[in-house]
């Protein structure tokens, strides 16, 4: 049996993924005919449904999430109960006040120049011959992985054989080096994941401003309405509401992203942020306790973001 | 044949020709010069940083430390000797490659047939309690992976699994599960009530409900979520480096290793990058418009 634990060839490898597949439709087959005998309560199918993937929520995000809450709370080795030193810790070491300062910049920027970039870009190739074309062309890094990502920019970067650089030396601008100069590097790494969030926003910006009703584009023509002032007085106020639900998921993604910092500086040169530091803490420094109070404060900030993205689609709801 | 046909049934007020049709959207556009440049701006900007480790990944090491890629325009000479050495010599990405497809495949079916399951009782089965256990697997799908890994990984510890496949199954199963719920919820409320019951009627239980009705009219539902999950999978890092040992490690967690031990050997580097980009970005062109409507139901994970 040692073998379903630990294959070593890649066919002993392919033949776990079957067993492993084959295993779970078995307990599930098992599971719905159990359930499916009509004289049973109802209560009782609905539990056969939910049960399997409840009982992973409760045990693998429930459970766990409310262990970290109390690992925020203990030393680092986990053996004594220290309050709320480790947040202190946190909000008081030059180090940590860095990474807060970057996560800031960080979660303000990405939302806001990457939907302001897709709705324009959404709106310039509206309708146009190539739209499908323009539009694959920046939805494509969201099927990259954000470590591709990394590479691709750093490459971008690079201070012997980069693009950047090679631009900047026509116009007689000595070498730079993005990635090592704080604190403007913070802001290279940023563009990465703007990079990357763009195409997000501008395809679901696209959808609504297809979706804005003829005759409001009409009446907004028959008073003379063209260019800029169409774009700020119907297009921008038609779609406020998928400008909000853009903004808010992009800062969520990028609280919790932390491959693009790691793949090009390793949160090296002052560059790094709360995502990376509670994983360098944790396995790099073994600073569990830092480590959980860092992962629960990434929490405490996506919760703000999520209820004023709650509250705006209520009122939106209330609208119709 | 077939436009002719919808013209004639829907009359001509539908549709107009092609060349009015463009007159009359050339109105509602920021139709300036400036606007067209600013689309295409965009659009190099966006395309050119791809492009360039593309051509680098064909050119040789040694004219890839001399010189920019863009000089590969003036002086072509390309070579498929960086993807070889990626592959087999001492980038030896095969295993890798190999391991983000066993690692990916169970972790896309898997929540899937869950989340339909459970989908399906949410949608169809009533229940007391069951609209605040819904709102409580949405609210769900913000916590963070970074706060439920480590307990994770010391249950694993405890139960002996570290570091195998089954850790990182399960571990991608869980963390796809409310959103595979809260999207496939999404699309099966759309689906006509009546459908459901005359299948009652007919005494069908649920499962042959579940399989003969709703099944086929979510297919496009499935694509969608399916396509998300993949992508999330394939291309996730911090599942991959937390949970699989060394040798089953996933290929973004290899390239992101030999972006950190071999960060200036751009020849390994772009041909590492392409091989992990491959499947993702061919499955994403693929499947674009599954994708799209999945994004557009609300499905997107952080």
């Amino acid at each position: 049996m040692d073998w379903l634990m630990q294959p070593d060839t890649t066919v002993e490898k392919f033949i776990v993924m079957f067993v492993a597949i084959a295993l779970f439709a078995a307990v599930m087959a098992v599971v719905l005919l159990v359930v499916d005998r009509p004289s049973l309560p109802r209560w009782f199918a609905a539990l056969g449904y939910l049960g399997p993937a409840l009982l992973l929520i409760l045990l693998g995000l429930l459970i766990p999430a409310i262990m970290t809450v109390r690992n925020s709370l203990y030393s680092n080795d986990g053996s004594t109960f220290v309050g709320l030193d480790n947040y202190a810790t946190v909000f008081s070491q030059d180090l940590f006040l860095i990474v807060l300062r970057n996560t800031f910049f960080w979660v303000l920027l990405v939302p806001l120049v990457s939907t302001a970039l897709g709705l324009v870009y959404a709106v310039l190739v509206d309708r146009t011959r190539f739209e499908k074309f323009a539009k694959t062309l920046v939805f494509l890094p969201m099927a990259i992985s954000m470590v591709g990502a990394g590479i691709i920019w750093k490459f971008v970067y690079d201070g012997q054989v980069g693009l950047l650089n090679a631009l900047l030396g026509l116009g007689g601008v000595p070498t730079q080096q993005f990635l090592l100069d704080a604190p403007y590097n913070t802001f290279y790494l940023i563009v990465v994941m703007i990079w990357i969030q763009t195409g997000f926003a501008m395809t679901v910006l696209s959808a609504a401003i297809k979706a804005i009703p003829d005759e409001t584009i009409e009446a907004a023509k028959m008073d003379g309405a063209t260019g800029m002032r169409m774009f700020w007085q119907i297009t921008v106020p038609s779609v406020r509401p998928a400008i909000i639900v853009v903004i808010t998921t992009i800062a969520m993604a990028t609280l919790k992203a932390f491959d693009i910092v790691r793949t090009m500086t390793g949160g090296q040169f002052d560059t790094s942020i709360v995502a990376l530091e509670f994983y360098t803490q944790t396995f790099g420094r073994q600073a569990g306790g830092i480590g959980a109070a860092l992962a629960v404060l990434l929490f405490v900030l996506v919760l703000p973001i999520i209820i004023y993205n709650v509250r705006q689609m209520r009122i939106t709801e209330g609208e119709r | 044949m077939t436009d002719n046909t919808a013209v004639a049934v829907h009359g001509p007020t539908r549709k107009l020709t092609r060349a009015e049709q463009r007159k009359e959207d050339s109105k509602t556009r920021l139709s300036s010069p400036a606007a067209s440049a600013i689309a295409v701006i965009i659009a190099v900007v966006w395309t050119i940083p791809t492009a360039g480790l593309l051509i680098t990944s064909f050119r040789e090491p040694s004219a890839i430390r001399r010189t920019g890629w863009w000089t590969a325009f003036t002086n072509p000479m390309f070579t498929l000797e960086n993807y070889e050495t990626v592959l087999t010599g001492s980038g030896d990405l095969v295993g890798p490659f190999v391991n983000s497809l066993i690692i990916t495949i169970p972790s896309v079916v898997i929540p899937i047939i869950l989340a339909l399951l459970a989908a399906y009782a949410f949608a169809w089965i009533d229940f007391k309690g069951r609209d605040w256990l819904f709102a409580a697997v949405f609210a769900l799908q913000i916590v963070p992976i970074q706060v439920t890994l480590i307990p994770l990984l010391s249950q694993y510890v405890r139960f002996g699994l570290v570091g195998t496949y089954w850790t990182v199954w399960l571990s991608h199963t869980i963390f796809g599960l409310p959103l595979a719920i809260f999207l496939l919820h999404n699309f099966m409320r759309e689906i006509p009530r009546s459908l459901i019951e005359a299948a009652r009627v007919d005494g069908a239980g649920h499962v042959r409900t579940f399989f003969q009705v709703l099944m086929p009219l979510l297919v496009p539902a499935i694509a969608s979520f399916g396509i998300f999950q993949f992508l999330w999978v394939w291309n996730d890092l911090l599942v991959g480096l937390t949970f699989a040992r060394a040798d089953y490690r996933p290929i973004t967690v290899a390239i992101a290793e030999m972006a950190g031990s071999r960060g200036q050997a751009w020849h390994l580097l772009s041909a590492g990058a392409f091989v992990a980009m491959l499947l993702p970005v061919i499955v994403f062109l693929a499947l674009q418009r599954f994708f799209v409507r999945g994004m557009l139901a609300g499905g997107v994970k952080g």
